[in-house]
């Protein structure tokens, strides 16, 4: 097998390889790392490469499989949002104020695949604190769209999204606060799933907002999604928001997943109102009738609150942001700046460390939690959040899963939506609501747009029905080829070519 | 004071004794390991660090409402506290503002001679921050204290005098190392207060203006940062002053408390419910459990001694002051049946022996089973009160059986007639003179003889049968 075959494998492809004996994932990584070499200064999809401790881990797996060793990620090469802290590699949540700190400790999710086999080999670029929906907002500049280099990849794991859209990793973990898994998947065809709250540890996640926030998958199928779902999902004593409810089915159960009969599937009406891009609702739709022909029943549904999903998004995650993120002032680590006084310190430090948006939320969220305000903003909002989720709680009630768009619109172009913040607020408008009300939602490619831009079908269960949204997921792409599609390679870069050459 | 009466009420934050920290798996806090060696993620407040709840820190605060009679809801919850300093890793400390562990409950002070009921609002769980030491031109920052376990428990503004809240810190402190909450160990800084006055007309209702006093840690220093601050509110006002909403800093050197900052620059903390931890849920179940295991408390423990055992007050109280010593005086006097000779071996002989030794009761190798058989050797008059006193010494520091000691030492009380008249006739021919006074009438004489009778056995004549030996053969 040629390196340019390696690096189209995908975890399943690449660990049946492995097990033939005809791929060592030294090879399939040091493959990976040529070509993010070669193209990532086009996608700027990855803030930094593990290089040879990646090797190193590779040729550890390969040794121990030579042993026997059948791990469920043995040798896989997986790529890591730059949120996510791995022992030893840098984790700056794509902001100025981190740059050159380096991970103290491995997070759960990054010991569970640690224990399972996998080899870290780069990491992925981010808005900055995930706060944004374009990777626009990272201090390493925007990540490219690989289908249209002119375009976001959407946010805040453009990164991830991108590489593996692009071929760059086979899989990568993300994180997934108001959309962040499912809108980057949407955009750059790939699959994305946001697991239910309290399913996956947040331990050595940094936080952005604690009581949204959820790591999940990205890659190419749903059973690769799955493969690395089950590995970091299931209680963690060190995160006590995570569920005792044991981690139900796997991937086996995905592989026979061919039909949808005897499954209902809501519609949410307010999904399909105005605002929603015609080329968007027409993909989702035809989605949708594959799904029916598929066999599921369709009925309609009310989620009468969801409408205010975003305001309340927009009041809760910037307060818990905005204690969050004060322990970023230069005391104790990160980049400090200089001055007279304690005062003067953290002022410069947070001056200088933080970008336009992230300020922005840490004042938002400073304001609405200030005594005065607190009742008619933080409180008003944890209210409205119980209907939004008790909403979801009725539809479900009727159905076995909700259908519908991921995104209003495809990917739009870098640079469009930086001066108006609400019009980018906005792009998580479908998304949102899942994360208020704790539940599980998977994006599939469903379809491209005319000027070629993918868009994704919106999967959403209730809260830990992960294996149910699994299985619709896995019959529809069963019964489509759109996440098999694949981006054209964007010119190398010349530097790189120069040097390789 | 005549015109004017004060309402003073304490913030007290408690150390507990816990093996790990608050949120963390880290040895909680102990003095003299090297800086920044007790630490974690968690306590650092590294990016993406959790908090987990220390059951055995809730428990121990939930133990102390029960102490003073606090409901426990069976639902509270945890609070983030915003504010920026440096020996705050996260920039926020996860307390207890809206819903704490316990509510209510009370604790009895003595007043001038008189019983007084202070009120408690309310007791919460938070974390303590890290040690910052301030040098010439840098400041260094200790993490190992950084999410030890504290609670904080509030009073009513119910106390009058610096005295009050002294007793009352006094009596809440017994209970606390009674209870093995804390070790409460002042020196250490395990109680540390924050003391909020204010004075207003006698006979009026409305509370005056209140100053709080932050972070004093002697009961000295609080009683007398308390005395300078009645007066200096009181002589403010009389001399047509007014006075304001303020936080101040007692300087214990030169005996003043100064403004760090009034009301209008207080901080907004920004408080709302941590979302990184869950709402500690208890069961009625679990309460009853953990009510059982309460200890009895001094006053209770007092009155039953006084009581049960027949002591005067004054042993009642010095046997109640620590918890080891109560329960070693009542081990002894269940097996010896003589409670008030057994106080009195406590109080006199043992407490002496250790105060020499600087040792604690726990240390001593006289087990309260060999107290009492050596006071029963000396009710039975086996040995005489001397002999006691060295048995003691021996069982003190070596430890042992009194009646193996009595014997190998040979310090049996000489009881026997035949043997006390030899002394006594002996004693008699060695002093012609002394026996010649006391025929004369000097009834003092009598004691001279018992003396050298004594020193003739060796100290171990029974004294009172040598004086009446003594007395006989005298008078014929």
């Amino acid at each position: 097998m040629d390196s340019r075959e390696m690096v189209e494998l995908d975890v399943e492809t690449g660990l049946e390889a492995m097990a033939r004996g005809e791929l060592t994932s030294e090879a399939w990584t040091a493959a990976l790392l040529e070509r993010s070499a070669a193209l990532n200064s086009r996608l700027n999809a990855l803030t930094w490469q593990a290089g040879e401790t990646a090797l190193a881990e590779a040729r550890a797996a390969d040794a121990a499989r030579a042993e026997g060793d059948e791990r469920a990620l043995l040798g896989v090469p997986v790529a890591i949002k730059d949120l996510l802290n791995v022992k030893g590699q840098p984790c700056t949540a794509g902001s100025a104020i981190l740059k050159g700190y380096t991970a103290a400790y491995d997070a759960t999710v990054i010991a569970r695949l640690r224990e399972a086999g996998a080899v870290f080999v780069s990491r992925t670029n981010t808005d900055e604190f995930a706060m944004g929906g374009s990777t626009e907002t990272s201090t390493y500049g925007p990540t490219r769209n690989p289908w249209n280099p002119d375009c976001v990849p959407g946010g805040s794991s453009g990164g991830s999204a991108a590489a593996v859209a692009a071929r760059l990793a086979p899989a990568a973990l993300a994180s997934d606060t108001g959309g962040s898994i499912r809108q980057p998947a949407a955009f750059c065809g790939v699959t994305g799933f946001k697991p239910t709250y309290g399913r996956v540890s947040r331990y050595g996640c940094t936080a952005f907002a604690s009581s949204l926030d959820q790591v999940g998958p990205m890659a190419r199928t749903v059973e690769d999604a799955a493969r690395l779902y089950h590995v970091i999902a299931g209680a963690d004593p060190a995160d006590s928001t995570t569920s005792p409810q044991p981690v139900d089915g796997d991937v086996a159960a995905l592989r026979d997943a061919h039909d949808l009969k005897g499954l209902r599937l809501g519609l949410p009406k307010a999904y399909f109102a105005e605002g929603l891009d015609p080329e968007v609702e027409q993909l989702t739709r035809a989605a949708i009738g594959q799904c029916r022909a598929l066999g599921a029943e369709l009925v309609e549904v009310d989620l009468p609150y969801s409408k205010y999903g975003i305001a309340c998004y927009y009041i809760l995650a910037p307060a818990e942001a905005s204690a969050n993120l004060a322990r970023y002032e230069g005391v104790r680590y990160g980049n400090r700046a200089e001055a007279d006084t304690l005062l003067e310190m953290y002022e410069n430090t947070r001056e200088q460390g933080f970008g336009a948006e992230v300020k922005r939320r840490v004042i938002l969220g400073t304001y609405v939690l200030s005594s005065g305000f607190y009742d008619a903003y933080y409180s008003r909002a944890q209210r409205v959040r119980t209907l939004i989720r008790t909403d979801f709680e009725q539809a479900l009630s009727q159905c076995d899963a909700l259908l519908g768009p991921v995104t209003p619109t495809p990917a739009f172009r870098v640079g469009e939506r930086s001066a108006d913040p609400l019009a980018m607020y906005l792009g998580d408008i479908f998304t949102v609501n899942v994360n208020l009300a704790g539940l599980c939602g998977l994006s599939v490619p469903c379809g491209f747009t005319s000027s070629g831009l993918p868009t994704g079908l919106h999967i959403i269960g209730p809260a830990f029905g992960e294996m149910q949204v699994l299985k619709i997921g896995a019959a529809y792409q069963h019964a489509t080829d759109w996440h098999l599609r694949r981006p054209a390679d964007p010119p190398p870069d010349a530097d790189v070519d120069a040097k390789t050459k | 004071m005549s015109k004017w009466m004060a309402s003073i009420g304490l913030e007290v934050h408690v150390q507990l004794k816990t093996r790990t920290k608050m949120f963390c798996s880290c040895p909680a806090h102990r003095e003299g390991e090297p800086p920044n060696t007790q630490v974690c993620p968690v306590c650092l407040g590294l990016p993406g660090a959790l908090p987990v709840m220390n059951r055995e820190a809730i428990r121990k605060t939930v133990l102390t409402g029960l102490m003073i009679g606090s409901k426990i809801p069976l639902r509270s919850s945890f609070d983030r506290k915003n504010y920026f300093y440096p020996d705050m890793p996260k920039n926020y400390q996860i307390t207890q503002q809206a819903a704490p562990l316990c509510m209510g409950g009370s604790v009895d002070i003595q007043s001038a001679g008189t019983l007084k009921t202070i009120r408690v609002n309310h007791i919460h769980q938070e974390e303590d921050a890290a040690k910052i030491t301030h040098l010439a031109n840098s400041s260094e920052i200790d993490f190992n204290r950084s999410g030890t376990p504290l609670m904080e428990l509030v009073t009513e503004p119910d106390m009058s005098t610096p005295d009050e809240a002294i007793a009352f810190l006094t009596a809440l402190r017994e209970m606390l190392v009674y209870a093995g909450i804390s070790d409460a160990d002042l020196e250490l800084g395990h109680m540390r207060c924050d003391v909020n006055t204010s004075i207003r007309p006698v006979g009026t209702d409305k509370l005056g203006v209140k100053s709080e006093l932050k972070n004093m840690n002697t009961f000295r220093g609080i009683h007398r940062a308390l005395t300078y601050e009645l007066k200096r509110q009181m002589d403010t006002l009389e001399a047509g002053g007014s006075l304001v909403q303020e936080t101040r800093r007692w300087d214990d050197a030169a005996g003043v408390t100064l403004s760090m900052r009034s009301k209008e620059y207080a901080h907004d903390y920004r408080y709302f419910p941590e979302p990184d931890l869950p709402p500690v849920i208890l069961d009625e179940a679990m309460i009853a459990r953990w009510r059982c295991e309460l200890p009895e408390l001094p006053a209770a423990k007092r009155a039953r001694f006084i009581q049960d055992y027949g002591l005067p007050e004054y042993d009642a109280g010095v046997l109640t002051a620590e918890r080891a010593i109560a329960d070693y005086f009542e081990a002894a006097a269940q097996k010896a049946g003589h409670p008030k000779a057994v106080s009195n071996w406590v109080m006199g002989e043992l407490l002496r022996a250790l105060g020499e030794k600087g040792q604690s009761i726990a240390e001593a190798r006289i087990t309260p089973d060999a107290l009492a058989a050596l006071i029963a050797l000396v009710e039975k008059k086996t040995i005489n009160m001397p002999a006691a006193k060295e048995v003691f010494q021996i069982l003190f520091e070596q430890g042992g059986e009194p009646e193996a000691i009595v014997k190998e030492k040979g310090l049996l009380q000489v009881s026997d007639s035949g043997a006390m008249e030899d002394f006594a006739e002996q004693a008699m021919a060695a002093s012609p003179k002394v026996v010649e006074d006391f025929r004369a009438g000097k009834e003092a004489a009598l004691m001279f003889l018992v003396g050298q009778v004594m020193k003739l056995s060796r100290g171990k004549a029974n004294p009172q049968m040598a004086a009446d030996v003594l007395r006989r053969k005298l008078s014929t």
